[in-house]
Order: C-alpha cells, then sequence, then structure tokens
C-alpha cells in the first residue's frame, strides 16, 4: 500500500496529475486527472477532546480542500506551460506545485495515521514497528518525547513525521518545513501537522498541550501497514 | 546580565477592534512576543556562558534560536508600533505621510496599486512570515515589498517601514482560515505617522538594554 501510494503520489506530482488510477486505498485520489479531497473515515468530532470537531471541518473542508484546488490549478498551468514549451513558466510553477501539492499529500496521510479512540486510536503499535522504536528510542514514551521535542522545534509551520530510510530500513524523526513533502530517501510513516491552524482555535499558543493529547487519537495500525 | 523584557503597547488590547480582536492582541503580545523575549534572554544566557568555555558548536548551535527569537522580539516590537486605532489620525495616508506618499505613487503609480501588490506579496506567503514595506539601505531609499520567512528579520541596513505577521496566530481566533479578510482589514490600522517617521529619519534601536 505504502507502494502505490507513493507511486501515485509521484506520478501526479511529475506528470501534472494525469494518473487516472485511484489510489483510494491510500486516501488519494486522482479522478479524470484532478486531485480530490479524500473523505475523511470518521465525523468530524470523533477526534475530540483531543481535536475539537471544529477544528476538524475547517482543517478539512478549508484548508486541505484549498491545497486541492491551487495544487490542481498549478497543474493546469505546468501542462499548458509544457505544451508551449515553455521551460521558464514550468520551472516558476514549481514552489506552487511543491507547497500545494505537498499540503494534499501530508493532509491525507495525516487525516489517515489519526482515528478515534473507539476505532482503535491511541492503541500502542505491535509487531516489527513496535520493535523498531523500542530498538531505537528505547520505548514509546521515548518515541513520544523525541516526536514532541521536534514538533515544539519547528520555528515557524511545519509537519515532524517518523520515516522510513530507503536505504537502510531504519526509522527516524525528521521535521519538514511548511508543506514540503515526505518525498525521495524517506517514506512517511507518522506525520503531525505542527501548523498553528491544526491546534490554535483549541489550545491557542499552548501547543505542547495539543502535541501531548494528540498520541489519544494516534492510529498506529495505520503507520504499521505504511512501515511493512 | 540585562534581560529584555515586552515593550508595552501603546494602545489598548481592545483599540485595534473590529479589525484584531482584543483576545488575538491579548495573546499575540502577553503570551506569543513574551515567549520570543524569554527564549532570547536564555539563548543570550547560554551564549555568554559557551563564550567563557571557549564552546563553539554551542556557540553555533546557539546562532538559529538568537535569531530566531531574537527576530520573533524585533518584529512584534516594530508591528504593534506601526499599528493604530482605525479612524485616528495616523490612519490617513495622506496627512500622515506625505513624503512617503509621495515616493509610493512615483513607485507604484498609485495608493491602490501598492496595496494591490502589497496584498498579493502577503497572500503568496507559503507557511509562516512577514510582509514589509521597506527602504532599501537607509532612509529615504528606493521602496520594496519584501516578506521575511518564519521569524527572520528584515535584512540589516534596510529600513522596515511597516510590517504585516501572518502567521496564523495573528488572525486565525478572529478570521480562520480566511486570511484575505485579515489582509484586507490591516489597511483600515496602519500607522502611517509611525511609517513616514521610519521613511524620513529610519528606527530607532528599539532592542538596545
Amino acid at each position: 500500500m505504502a507502494a502505490l501510494f507513493s507511486n501515485s503520489a509521484r506520478v501526479a506530482l511529475r506528470s501534472g496529475a494525469s494518473a487516472s488510477s485511484k489510489a483510494g486505498a491510500a486516501g488519494l485520489t486522482f479522478a479524470r486527472g484532478k486531485a480530490t479531497l479524500p473523505d475523511l473515515s470518521y465525523d468530524y468530532g470523533a477526534l475530540e477532546p483531543s481535536i475539537s470537531g471544529k477544528i476538524m471541518e475547517l482543517h478539512h473542508k478549508n484548508h486541505h480542500n484549498t491545497y486541492v484546488t491551487n495544487y490542481n490549478n498549478a497543474v493546469e498551468q505546468l501542462q499548458e506551460a509544457q505544451q508551449k514549451g515553455d521551460i521558464s513558466a514550468q520551472i516558476a510553477l514549481k514552489p506552487a506545485i511543491n507547497f500545494n501539492g505537498g499540503g494534499h499529500l501530508n493532509h491525507s496521510l495525516f487525516w489517515e495515521n489519526l482515528a478515534p479512540k473507539n476505532a482503535g486510536g491511541g492503541e500502542a503499535p505491535s509487531g516489527s514497528l513496535a520493535k523498531a522504536i523500542d530498538s531505537t528510542y528505547g520505548n514509546l514514551d521515548g518515541f513520544k518525547g523525541k516526536m514532541n521535542a521536534a514538533l515544539a522545534g519547528i520555528q515557524g509551520s511545519g509537519w515532524a513525521w517518523l520515516v522510513k530510510d530507503k536505504q537502510t530500513g531504519q526509522i527516524a524523526i525528521r521535521a519538514y518545513a511548511n508543506q514540503d513533502p515526505v518525498v525521495g530517501q524517506f517514506e512517511p510513516l507518522l506525520g503531525i501537522d505542527a501548523w498553528e491552524h491544526a491546534y490554535y482555535l483549541q489550545y491557542q499558543n499552548r501547543k505542547a498541550e495539543y502535541f501531548s493529547a494528540i498520541w489519544d487519537v494516534i492510529n498506529w495500525k495505520a503507520v504499521e501497514k505504511r512501515f511493512s | 546580565m540585562a534581560q529584555h523584557t515586552l515593550p508595552p503597547l501603546p494602545y489598548a488590547y481592545d483599540a485595534l477592534e473590529p479589525v484584531i480582536s482584543k483576545q488575538i492582541m491579548e495573546l499575540h503580545h502577553q503570551k506569543h512576543h513574551q515567549t520570543y523575549i524569554n527564549n532570547l534572554n536564555g539563548a543570550l544566557s547560554a551564549q555568554v556562558s559557551a563564550t567563557q568555555a571557549n564552546d563553539v558548536p554551542a556557540l553555533i548551535s546557539l546562532q538559529q534560536k538568537i535569531k530566531f527569537n531574537g527576530g520573533g522580539h524585533i518584529n512584534h516590537s516594530l508591528f504593534w508600533k506601526n499599528l493604530t486605532p482605525p479612524g485616528t489620525p495616523g490612519n490617513e495616508l495622506a496627512s500622515a505621510a506625505p513624503s512617503l506618499r509621495e515616493s509610493i505613487n512615483s513607485r507604484w503609480g498609485s495608493q491602490d496599486a501598492f496595496t494591490k501588490a502589497f496584498n498579493a506579496e502577503l497572500l503568496g506567503i507559503q507557511g509562516s512570515g512577514w510582509g514589509w514595506l521597506v527602504s532599501k539601505g537607509g532612509p529615504k531609499g528606493r521602496l520594496e515589498i519584501t516578506t521575511t520567512k518564519d521569524q527572520d528579520p528584515v535584512a540589516s541596513g534596510d529600513v522596515p517601514i511597516f510590517g504585516v505577521d501572518m502567521w496564523e496566530h495573528a488572525y486565525y481566533l478572529q478570521y480562520l482560515n480566511n486570511k484575505a479578510g485579515y489582509v484586507d482589514g490591516i489597511w483600515k490600522i496602519i500607522n502611517w505617522s509611525e511609517a513616514e517617521k521610519r521613511y524620513t529619519a529610519g528606527v530607532e534601536n528599539l532592542l538596545k538594554l
């Protein structure tokens, strides 16, 4: 599933979303070449009290949807530039593709690596992922502490990810600025959104409380699937 | 070692309503700005210890902390002063900033064209950052609209005439994802008297202890 996701995502980014196949399993759909907003598999209020229903609704319907719209617009412009052979226009579109395509990828992964408590949210990982976490960070709490420190250390908007290094198979924590997506050497396993819009209505400046509460709604089953 | 402290606002927390709510101003000033100051003071005292210990790796790793938190302190200090309650004399570009107005008009053609260009820069920021009108190289220099990411301050040597905070904490409680609404509103509270002062005479050293 992880491979399907990263392939379709990469194809979409490179060729201007010309892929018509549906990668619904990973929550990303490209109907008729357009990126579309994926449905959540739970209600907006289902992650309370960790994340309020109002935050979830704005975050999904407005913020994520804006990335989808702007990504599609940028891709359309990219296709026009390609047809005209306008290289400088293609290069100039790169930041918009990275930012909005990244926003689409990151949020799609984020919704999937969250789950309500009554659907397994917060239940500790098992199997090979649990082993990798224990051997890298001592135990799950050790990992959470390191991940929270990475989140708290982000200067501005961004994300922290648990990633798998494709070269070594090892797991690591990496922070990314703004909507930079996890591509290239690393595969995204678990992402936490540290943009202020992800928590501000509920936690205001007390972001450490958000970082601590989100572990109650982490969908470790989804993370395990990406890892294996 | 002398500590940096939070500068008082030159107006009440609710004075910028309806453009910026009291709740935003309180959190922004008492919590966000204060946190930059606390972290700046912490980084500066760690720097003193690292200097005494001649610990070069520690000194290098402190540089980004000083830039981020020092930048946050400078940017917010400039921001509070370049805002003024709506309907006050400072809001009127023509009367409050005659020489700046002339330079804006000669550079962008009209105040309207300038405002449009500035708004486009603000809305184009990807992530957290600031939009600025700067005077290049010192007072009465060439005018330019620039953006800085996160808490990066305006390049030294350039004069920040006014800045607009585009971090989500600056508007989210009131405008949610409608940042264009915040950007439209900000013009009602720009302090053109302060802008004129900075344009013609530069910025005093706000953070001098």
